[in-house]
C-alpha cells in the first residue's frame, strides 16, 4: 500500500478541488460512490459514501474534526476509521488515500472492490427509524 | 564550481565519507561523526549553494532585516579547514554510480566513497499555474531567494506603491509576508485553507492570529485558490484568484509547501515513496548509502523541522561510528514556534480531537490568549498556545514522555508553576488564597468579597451571581472563579443555573444574543474567544445557532458560514432517505398559474421525478431530484419565474391562504391578497426555527389560521391577528394579539411579530414554546407600549430584507459553489485500467 509503483493509485485530480470542512463524491460504476473528504485542519480522507445505519450520504454531512456527521439520523461516523462513534455500531469501509505534488491519488483496487456488503448497523436506542 | 579547499591528501587509507548536502542535515551530521570519531573518515561535502554552512532557519530574520548573513553561519571556513574536510559548494551531485561507489558533480568532477550520505534537504512546491516561471516569482528556501527578495522590496521603496503576494499561509509563508511587511512591501497573504497555519494551529488559534496580521496592515484571504499569476513584459504583474478576485503585485512567493529532495537517490534507484526510505539507522535501500534531514522518509513519516534531524544525525553518527549502541532513531513528536517578533505561537502534538479525546480549553480576552490542551488516557496529547507560550515546553516535555497527568489535571492549563505549586491540583486553593478585596472580575469591577456577599445573599448559581452583582457577567473569563467561590461558600448546595446555550459555553442562548450586540461581535470564532468558549471550534449545537445569531445581529455585514448548516440549508433542497432532494418552488399565497404548472410538469419529465405531489403548505413537491441535477431543476424553475421555497429552511415556509371575498360568499376581506403581499415581503428571511403564516377570509378559518406562527382571521371590520400557534407534534391554538382595521396595519404587525421572534428567540424554539415561555402579556407589553415599537422593528426587518431575501437557487442556477453539485469525477473500470 506504500509503495509508490505506478498504476496502483488512481489519479483523481488536484487537491483544490475540496473545500475544506466538506465532501465531493466520486461515483464508480459497478461499484460503490466515494466520498473524499477534506477536514478544516487539511487532512484528507475517502470513504464509502453510505452511512452504515441506513446507506444516507456521508458527503452531505457536517464534518467535525475528524468525523462527520450523517445528515439522516445523526450518527456519527469516524474519518480514520469509518467506525461509527458513540453508541452506534457499524462500519463504512475506508479508502486508502495520498497526496502527492498537490494531487490526490485513491488505491486503486479499493475503489474498484466489488460491490461490498455494506454493514447495517445498530443503534443502541433507535430513535431515529 | 567553487571549490574553497583544495583535497586534503587522500593517499590514506581513511574510509571516505561524502556528503551530498552542505545544510542544517548533512553538516550536523559530519559534526556528530567527528565527535564521536575525529580523524577516522576522510571527508568531503558537495553543497548546490555558493556557501558554507549556515543556519536555514534564521532566513527568516535576515529577510526581516534583523540579522545579516555572517550572523547566522553555523560552520565558516574555518570549521572545514580544521576539520580536514573539503568543501565543494557551488557545484550540485549530479549523478550517483553505486557499482563505481563515484558520485559526479555537475562540473564533472568524481568523487569515489566508501560511505555516501544524501542529505539534500527539500524543494519548495511550485503549485503549476500559468504564470508560475515569471520573473519575480520566488520561492523561499535560501539565501539567494532573500537576495532576490530583499532586491524586489528595494526597487519601489519610497514610493510605497510595491506590493508582494504571498501565495500560503503557513509558518513560511507568514514569516515571509512578516520579513517583506517589514521591508516596505504591503503584503496580501493569500491562503487555500480556512485557517492560517491549519497544521499547527486549529481554527481559534489561526483566527486570533490572522486578527493579529490584519492590524499589523497585511491583508489576508483565506479559502482562495490561485488560478493564474499574470505577468507584463515577462515579469509578475498580480495574481487572480479562483473567483476572479484580482491582487496587484510586484512580487510573488510561493511558500505552499515542500517536496523532499529526492530526485537523485531515485535515478540512483534507490527505494523512495515520499522521500528516501530509510531504517531506523538512517540507511538506505544500499547499505553503502545513508541518507538523513528533510529529504528521508523515516516509519512513513518526513518531517520538516531540525529538532527530528538533530535526533536522527544522533543515531546516524552512532550506528556510522560503532559508539553510542542507542537503539538508532524511533521517529518524532515535533512542536513548532512562529518567528514573527510580537506574535506568541506554540503548538505541538495531535489536537484533532476525536474519540477518547477531552479537550480543556482556556480563553483570555482581554489578553489575547487562548490556550488548548488535548488529553487522552490521561495523557497529553495536544497542545495550541497563542498569546502566552511561555509553558510551551513544560507541555511539550509532558507530551513527548507521556506522562500521567491525572494528578495535576484540574490545574494544568493554567501552566507549570500553578501545577507544580503545591495546590496540590484543586482549582479552589487559589481562589481561597485570594484577599477579599482583591478584583476578580474585571470587566464589572466586582471584588471577591463583594461576590461573597451576594453569594450570602441568596444567590446560590453563577446565574445568579451575574445577576446581582455582575460578576462574570460581561466576558465570563472570571466564571471558574465565581465558580469556585460558589463551591466554597456554599459547598453542596451550589445550585445549577438555567441551561447554557450548550457544553461548549457557560452562557445561556440569551447572554449570548444580548453580548453578540453590546460587544459588537461579528464572527463564530470572536465569539467564542470573546465569551470564553470551552470547546475550540464549537458543536453542532453551537455552530448553527451562532451562525443565525449573527446573521440575524449584523445583516448586511455577516457572511453566513455554510460549514455551520444542516444539509438541506446548504443544498437548498429537502435530502430525502435515498440521498436524491425533493424541490418545492414557491406558490405565492398557494395560487398558481399554467406557466409555472407547465414548468413544474416539465422539470418532472424532464428529470425523471419519480413523484409530485401537492403538500401540506398549499404548494407542489418535487420529489427524486439528484443533487447533480438541482441548479439546471433550479434554472428551469426560476425561468418561469419561480423562486425557492424555503421548505427545508429555519425560514419562511408557506403562506396558506383562502380563497376570501374574491370568490367565497362568506369572505370578508381578500385573504388571497393579502397572503401574496406578506409572503413576497417575508420570502428569504432566517429565523431561529421554522415559521408559517396563514391568512383565512372568514371565521370559518379554511386556511387553519390559527394553529400557525402568525395567523390572520378576516372579519367584516378588519383583521384579528393571532400568534403562537402549532400543528405538528404538540398542538398549540393561536393566542389572540390584537385586532386592527387596515391590510397595512396587519402587515406592519406581521413585520414587527416576526423581527421581535427574530431578536428574542433561542435557536430551535419555535414561536410557540417561546411564547409560552415569555408569556403573552410580555409579548404585548413589547409591542404595545411603546408606540413606536411596531415601526421601528417592522423597519429592521426591512433591513435584514434588503441583503437576505435572495433567491438562492437563482445563484446555483448561474454556477456558485458548483462544487457542492458536481462529482469530482467518474470512475469507469474501462477508463480505469487506463489511467495512471
Ligand atoms: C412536504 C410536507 C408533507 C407533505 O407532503 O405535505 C412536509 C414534510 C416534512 N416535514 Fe412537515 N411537511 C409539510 C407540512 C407540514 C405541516 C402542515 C402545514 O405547514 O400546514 C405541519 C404542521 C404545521 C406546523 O408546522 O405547525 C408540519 C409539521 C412538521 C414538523 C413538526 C413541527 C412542530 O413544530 O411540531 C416537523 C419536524 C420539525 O420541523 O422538526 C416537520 C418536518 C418535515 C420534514 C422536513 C422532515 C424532515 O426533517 O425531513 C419533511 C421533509 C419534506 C421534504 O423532504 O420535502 N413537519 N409539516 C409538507 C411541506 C409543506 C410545504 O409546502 O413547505
Ligand atoms: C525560511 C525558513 C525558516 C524556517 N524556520 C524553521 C523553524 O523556525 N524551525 C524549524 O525547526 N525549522 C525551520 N525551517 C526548516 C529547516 O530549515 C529545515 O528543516 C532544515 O533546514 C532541513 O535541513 P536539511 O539539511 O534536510 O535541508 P537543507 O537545510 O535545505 O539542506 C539541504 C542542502 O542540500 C543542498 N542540495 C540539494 N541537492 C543537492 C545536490 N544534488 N548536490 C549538492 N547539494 C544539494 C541544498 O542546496 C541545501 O543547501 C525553516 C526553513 C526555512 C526555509
Ligand atoms: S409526517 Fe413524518 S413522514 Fe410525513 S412528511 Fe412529515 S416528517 Fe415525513
Ligand atoms: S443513515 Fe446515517 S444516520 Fe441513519
Amino acid at each position: 500500500m506504500n509503495s509508490d509503483t505506478v498504476g496502483q493509485w488512481l489519479d483523481i485530480g488536484p487537491v483544490t478541488q475540496i473545500k475544506a470542512g466538506s465532501a465531493r463524491t466520486l461515483p464508480v460504476a459497478g461499484g460503490e460512490e466515494i466520498a473524499v473528504f477534506l477536514t478544516s485542519r487539511g487532512e484528507y480522507f475517502a470513504l464509502v459514501n453510505k452511512c452504515p445505519h441506513k446507506h444516507g450520504p456521508l458527503s452531505e454531512g457536517m464534518v467535525h474534526g475528524d468525523s462527520v456527521t450523517c445528515p439522516l439520523h445523526n450518527w456519527r461516523i469516524s474519518l480514520r476509521t469509518g467506525e461509527a462513534l458513540g453508541d452506534d455500531r457499524g462500519c463504512t469501509p475506508t479508502i486508502p488515500l495520498k497526496v502527492d505534488g498537490g494531487r490526490l491519488f485513491l488505491l486503486r483496487e479499493a475503489v474498484l472492490a466489488p460491490r461490498r456488503q455494506a454493514a447495517v448497523g445498530e443503534r443502541a436506542l433507535d430513535t431515529a427509524a | 564550481m567553487n571549490a574553497i579547499f583544495p583535497f586534503p591528501d587522500t593517499s590514506g587509507s581513511r574510509e571516505k565519507l561524502v556528503v551530498i548536502g552542505n545544510g542544517m542535515a548533512g553538516c550536523r551530521a559530519v559534526e556528530e561523526v567527528l565527535a564521536r570519531a575525529p580523524g577516522r573518515f576522510d571527508i568531503t561535502i558537495i553543497g548546490a549553494e555558493p556557501r558554507v554552512n549556515y543556519n536555514r532557519i534564521m532566513l527568516s530574520p535576515v529577510l526581516a532585516g534583523e540579522k545579516a548573513f555572517d550572523d547566522i553561519i553555523i560552520n565558516g571556513p574555518q570549521w572545514y579547514a580544521d576539520n580536514a574536510i573539503a568543501l565543494i559548494s557551488g557545484d550540485p551531485a549530479e549523478r550517483i554510480d553505486r557499482e563505481a561507489r563515484m558520485v559526479v558533480t555537475r562540473s564533472g568532477l568524481a568523487l569515489p566513497y566508501d560511505t555516501l550520505l544524501i542529505a539534500t534537504g527539500s524543494d519548495p512546491f511550485i503549485i503549476p499555474v500559468p504564470g508560475h516561471d515569471l520573473a519575480g516569482v520566488v520561492t523561499f528556501r535560501d539565501l539567494d531567494d532573500v537576495d532576490r527578495m530583499v532586491a524586489a522590496a528595494e526597487v519601489g521603496a519610497g514610493e510605497g506603491s510595491n506590493a508582494a503576494v504571498v501565495i500560503g499561509g503557513g509558518l513560511l509563508g507568514l514569516e515571509a509576508a512578516h520579513g517583506l511587511a517589514l521591508r516596505g512591501m504591503q503584503v496580501t497573504v493569500v491562503h487555500l485553507m480556512p485557517t492560517l497555519m491549519e497544521r499547527q494551529l486549529d481554527e481559534a488559534a489561526g483566527w486570533l492570529l490572522r486578527q493579529e496580521l490584519e492590524r499589523r496592515g497585511h491583508t489576508i484571504l483565506t479559502s482562495a485558490n490561485t488560478k493564474a499569476i499574470l505577468g507584463a513584459a515577462g515579469r509578475v504583474a498580480g495574481i487572480v484568484l479562483e473567483d476572479g478576485t484580482r491582487i496587484r503585485a510586484d512580487l510573488v512567493v510561493m511558500a505552499a509547501g515542500i517536496k523532499p529532495a529526492t530526485a537523485l537517490a531515485k535515478s540512483a534507484g534507490l527505494a523512495c515513496e515520499r522521500g528516501i526510505v530509510v531504517d531506523d539507522h538512517m540507511q538506505t535501500s544500499d547499505p553503502a548509502i545513508l541518507a538523513v534531514g528533510e529529504c528521508v522518509q523515516h516509519r512513513g513519516a518526513c518531517y520538516g523541522l531540525v529538532a527530528p534531524i538533530w535526533e536522527m544525525c544522533r543515531a546516524l553518527a552512532d550506528h556510522l561510528t560503532g559508539s553510542g549502541g542507542g537503539g538508532g532513531y524511533e521517529g518524532s513528536v515535533t512542536s513548532t514556534k512562529l518567528k514573527v517578533s510580537g506574535i506568541d505561537v506554540f503548538s505541538a502534538g495531535d489536537f484533532s480531537g476525536g474519540e477518547g479525546c477531552e479537550d480543556i480549553v482556556m480563553r483570555d480576552a482581554a489578553h489575547g490568549i487562548y490556550k488548548r490542551l488535548v488529553i487522552r488516557d490521561n495523557r497529553l496529547i495536544g497542545a495550541v498556545l497563542y498569546g502566552d507560550t511561555a509553558d510551551g515546553n513544560w507541555y511539550f516535555d509532558l507530551l513527548r514522555r507521556q506522562e500521567d497527568i491525572a494528578a495535576i489535571r484540574q490545574s494544568l492549563i493554567f501552566g507549570q508553576a500553578y501545577a507544580a505549586g503545591g495546590a496540590g491540583g484543586d482549582p479552589h486553593a487559589a481562589v481561597a488564597a485570594l484577599a477579599n478585596d482583591a478584583e476578580v472580575c474585571g470587566c464589572n469591577g466586582v471584588s471577591k468579597g463583594a461576590v461573597i456577599c451576594a453569594i450570602n445573599e441568596g444567590a446560590h448559581s453563577v446565574a445568579a451571581v451575574r445577576s446581582t452583582c455582575k460578576a462574570s457577567a460581561s466576558c465570563g473569563s472570571c466564571t471558574n472563579i465565581v465558580e469556585s467561590l460558589l463551591a466554597l461558600t456554599l459547598g453542596a448546595e451550589v445550585e445549577a443555573g438555567p441551561k447554557t446555550l450548550c457544553g461548549c459555553t457557560s452562557f445561556t442562548h440569551d447572554d449570548v444574543r444580548r453580548l453578540i450586540v453590546e460587544r459588537e461581535l461579528k464572527l463564530i470564532p470572536q465569539v467564542m474567544q470573546e465569551l470564553h468558549w470551552n470547546t475550540p471550534e464549537g458543536c453542532a449545537s453551537c455552530r448553527p445557532a451562532l451562525n443565525y445569531y449573527l446573521l440575524c445581529a449584523w445583516p448586511g455585514e455577516y457572511e453566513d458560514d455554510e460549514t455551520s448548516r444542516f444539509v438541506n440549508e446548504r443544498l437548498h433542497a429537502n435530502i430525502q432517505k435515498d440521498g436524491t432532494y425533493s424541490v418545492v418552488p414557491r406558490m405565492w399565497g398557494g395560487i398558481t398559474s399554467p406557466r409555472e404548472l407547465r414548468a413544474i410538469a416539465d422539470v418532472v419529465e424532464k428529470y425523471n421525478a419519480p413523484m409530485v405531489k401537492v403538500t401540506g403548505g398549499q404548494r407542489l413537491d418535487i420529489f427524486g431530484i439528484r443533487k447533480e441535477d438541482l441548479p439546471a431543476v433550479w434554472a428551469d424553475l426560476n425561468a418561469a419565474g419561480m423562486v425557492s421555497g424555503h421548505a427545508y429552511g429555519k425560514a419562511l415556509r408557506t403562506v396558506k391562504t383562502c380563497v376570501g371575498s374574491e370568490w367565497c360568499r362568506f369572505g370578508t376581506q381578500d385573504s388571497t391578497g393579502l397572503g401574496v403581499k406578506i409572503e413576497q415581503a417575508t420570502w428569504g428571511s432566517y429565523m431561529p426555527h421554522k415559521f408559517k403564516i396563514a391568512v383565512s377570509g372568514c371565521p370559518r378559518n379554511c386556511a387553519e389560521a390559527t394553529i400557525k406562527d402568525f395567523g390572520i382571521v378576516c372579519v367584516d371590520s378588519g383583521y384579528e391577528l393571532h400568534v403562537g400557534g402549532n400543528g405538528g407534534i404538540k398542538v398549540r391554538v393561536t393566542d389572540l394579539l390584537c385586532k386592527v382595521e387596515t391590510e397595512v396595519e396587519a402587515m406592519e404587525h406581521c413585520l414587527a411579530f416576526i423581527q421581535l421572534y427574530r431578536e428574542d428567540a433561542h435557536y430551535l424554539e419555535r414561536t410557540a414554546p417561546w411564547i409560552e415561555r415569555k408569556g403573552l402579556e410580555w409579548l404585548k407589553a413589547q409591542l404595545f407600549t411603546d408606540p413606536d415599537r411596531i415601526g421601528r422593528l417592522a423597519a429592521r426587518f426591512r433591513l435584514s430584507q434588503k441583503y437576505w431575501q435572495i433567491d438562492p437557487w437563482a445563484g446555483r442556477a448561474a454556477g456558485a459553489h458548483h462544487d457542492l453539485h458536481q462529482h469530482l469525477a467518474e470512475v469507469r473500470p474501462l477508463a480505469l485500467e487506463n489511467a495512471r
